[in-house]
């Protein structure tokens, strides 16, 4: 059953050259509001590729002008070399996954899924058996009859990659796909997109403002920001090297110190950025390595969260700081900080990532 | 804070909170009186009439039984070719209308701007602001030997459709077209924009997505629209008597029998009614009611 897209991994493998998808200088505004501005990208056969950003960044622009559902104001769409910039959604080889399913109301399960191969023309009993095996391989042949009102949020979305991918598109574009789900379904989803996406050998454009869930999937990440690309890397690129002060605050927790009391630590006003699982922890007055920057700092606040404890501290010089502390010892066995405590917070001078472009 | 009960002094209230059946009446009197006294009663004596006939001699209406008027309707070839022109003439403005009504209301709903969704709104009901007889003479203007109709096409060396079957179906199209349009923008409006992505998405051209997702999820409204636009149509007698030409229809029929003939009239009242009935029966067998 899983085996139902391997063939399309190898006819788009010899064509590697180019690009999946590339985009040329991409502008695009509404009205007076600019959602895109002098927009490249590269995207390659086979990546896992994630738009990454707050809403109004631009991200699901550039999925639709994509896709052909908006046209750019000016730039150029490529898909697999081709320029496609001024062609409709129904002649482009790409296939979308939406954020509210979009699924057909008056139609089964089976026939939504069919919509597609009918569009194409395929001889109902050829369209009937793909349609047949795209919907076992996400595991719902026994709704095929039913309506998708009847059909839970993570059904629906199941169907709607189903319906996607029996199409076989050189592209597949995911609108935040998994944001109507719950937690938990959200995270077999993530697991099951990753292993079709790998299987099927298929291009995934991935757009979210979850950076948790980019950073889980993707092979690559774009950051996006007021209608452009602040960074593109793989998830470890981006966490840890950031490129500016928006993309380390916006993936994970972040410590941006600059200015004077950069100068201070490091010998140099420009930003820096700490990560809070790099920051130890040790009771105040121990001693600190060579190759380490200590802080005297107070605990201002302490969060429990579980698998971590989050940590806010205040220097003496009034910087603050977060670190976090793997729960690894039972209460009790830990180090027991509390909020109130002095203890000497040690980074090692490694860890301090320069941030290149800060505003 | 008292911690006695008050007794308020509503004796109607008190009574009928204890009795919901006299409740039910009261609620239901007028509106009942009105259905059951005026149009249920009204519509029986009517098909009552129906089986009465004429004195030849005296032209007297004679009160009896006889099924001859309804036989006439299928014997007599005028009478029944007026029934079915009539219901060609219906179906006619229906179809016209559906075919107008969905690519304005897909770009009402899903492309127009504001404002101008706004402005097309207001034209589509306008008409049904005017009189009836005005729209008639509008249109009796536009299509006369003089009218503007001749008149634009004179250089081409065309000349208009006299008045006749095809103006009337324009006619009724004009007087009838507010009452599908509205339900079908209202439908289409619901439909969510993204279904129109995922259609062309798919592959599905323009008329393959209207066809094959917009049509379908519109039918009830179609249906509640046509019912409108087909009933009217088949009732009415003053566009054919004035844009017609020689056209009559079943209403012409009813009209010049009123008081010639009244139970010709009433047995031919009930026609428009019989098709009307046939086509909600149908309607429902197809499942579209249910959605309504």
């Amino acid at each position: 059953m899983n085996n139902n897209y391997a063939h399309s991994a190898q006819s788009s493998s010899p064509k590697s050259a180019t690009s999946a998808v590339s985009l040329k200088n991409l502008n695009k505004s509404f009205g007076d509001v600019t959602a895109v501005s002098n927009l490249d990208l590269e995207i390659p056969h086979g990546e896992f590729f994630s738009m990454l950003g707050p809403s109004g960044s631009g991200k699901t622009t550039v999925l639709r002008i994509i896709a052909g559902f908006e046209t750019a104001s000016s730039g150029k769409v490529f898909l697999e070399g081709s320029d496609v910039t001024e062609l409709a959604p129904f002649d482009r080889d790409v296939n979308t996954v939406f954020q509210d399913y979009a699924l057909f109301p008056h139609m089964s399960i089976q026939l939504n899924v069919e919509y597609g191969l009918r569009a194409r023309k395929m001889p109902k009993a050829e369209r009937t058996k793909l349609a047949s095996e795209a919907i076992e391989s996400v595991k719902l042949t026994h709704l095929a009859d039913r309506f998708p009102h009847q059909l839970s949020g993570g059904q629906r979305q199941r169907i709607a990659l189903a319906r996607a991918l029996v199409l076989r598109p050189k592209v597949l574009l995911l609108d935040e796909p998994l944001g109507a789900l719950d937690k938990q379904l959200r995270e077999e989803m993530q697991v099951e997109l990753k292993r079709i996406q790998r299987e099927a050998g298929i291009t995934f454009i991935f757009v979210t403002h979850d950076q948790e869930e980019a950073m889980r999937m993707s092979d690559r990440i774009a950051v996006f920001n007021h209608g452009q690309i602040e960074q593109i890397g793989t998830p470890r690129e981006v966490y840890e090297n950031p490129s500016s002060a928006f993309v380390a605050s916006f993936l994970g927790v972040s410590n941006l110190i600059s200015g004077p009391p950069a100068k201070e630590l490091f010998g140099s006003e420009q930003m820096v950025n700490v990560r809070p699982e790099r920051i130890k922890l040790q009771k105040d007055g121990s001693k600190s390595a060579s190759d380490e920057i200590a802080i005297n700092a107070k605990i201002v606040d302490v969060a429990y969260t579980g698998a971590n404890t989050l940590y806010v501290l205040e220097s003496e010089a009034g910087l603050r700081l977060v670190a976090t502390r793997l729960n690894e010892e039972l209460p009790g066995q830990d180090l027991g900080l509390e909020a109130g405590d002095r203890v000497l917070a040690t980074f090692r001078k490694e860890h301090v990532a320069k941030i290149p472009n800060n505003k | 804070m008292s911690a006695i009960q008050k007794v308020p002094n509503r004796p109607l209230s008190t009574y009928l909170h204890k009795r919901p059946t006299t409740r039910l009446i009261a609620l239901l009197a007028l509106p009942m009186t009105w259905l059951v006294g005026v149009y249920i009663i009204s519509l029986a004596l009517l098909l009552v009439t129906a089986f009465w006939f004429i004195d030849p001699f005296t032209s007297k209406v004679i009160v009896g039984f006889t099924i001859e008027n309804f036989v006439n309707i299928f014997t007599v070839p005028a009478y029944f070719a007026t029934s079915i022109r009539t219901l060609g003439i219906a179906v006619a403005v229906t179809v016209v209308c559906i075919a107008f009504a969905i690519p304005l209301g897909i770009f009402m709903a899903k492309l127009a701007r504001p404002w101008v969704r706004n402005l097309l709104a207001v034209a589509i009901t306008l008409p049904l602001w005017a009189g009836y007889l005005v729209k008639l003479l509008a249109m009796r203007l536009t299509f006369t030997e003089e009218g503007l109709v001749n008149w634009l096409m004179a250089p081409f060396g065309i000349n208009g459709p006299g008045f006749g079957i095809p103006v009337t179906i324009l006619t009724l199209v004009y007087l009838w077209f507010p009452y599908m349009a509205l339900p079908v923008f209202t439908a289409i409006r619901q439909l969510p924009l993204n279904l129109f992505d995922a259609s062309a998405d798919l592959g599905a051209k323009g008329w393959a997505t209207v066809s094959r997702m917009v049509l379908p999820l519109i039918t009830p409204a179609i249906i509640a629209g046509s019912v409108f636009t087909f009933s009217l149509s088949l009732g009415d007698y003053l566009a054919a008597r004035f844009v017609g030409g020689k056209t009559q229809m079943i209403g012409s029929i009813i009209a010049s029998n009123i008081n010639l003939n009244p139970p010709v009239a009433a047995a031919f009242s009930m026609v428009p009614i019989a098709f009307v009935v046939m086509y909600l029966m149908i309607a429902r067998r197809t499942g579209s009611l249910e959605r309504m």
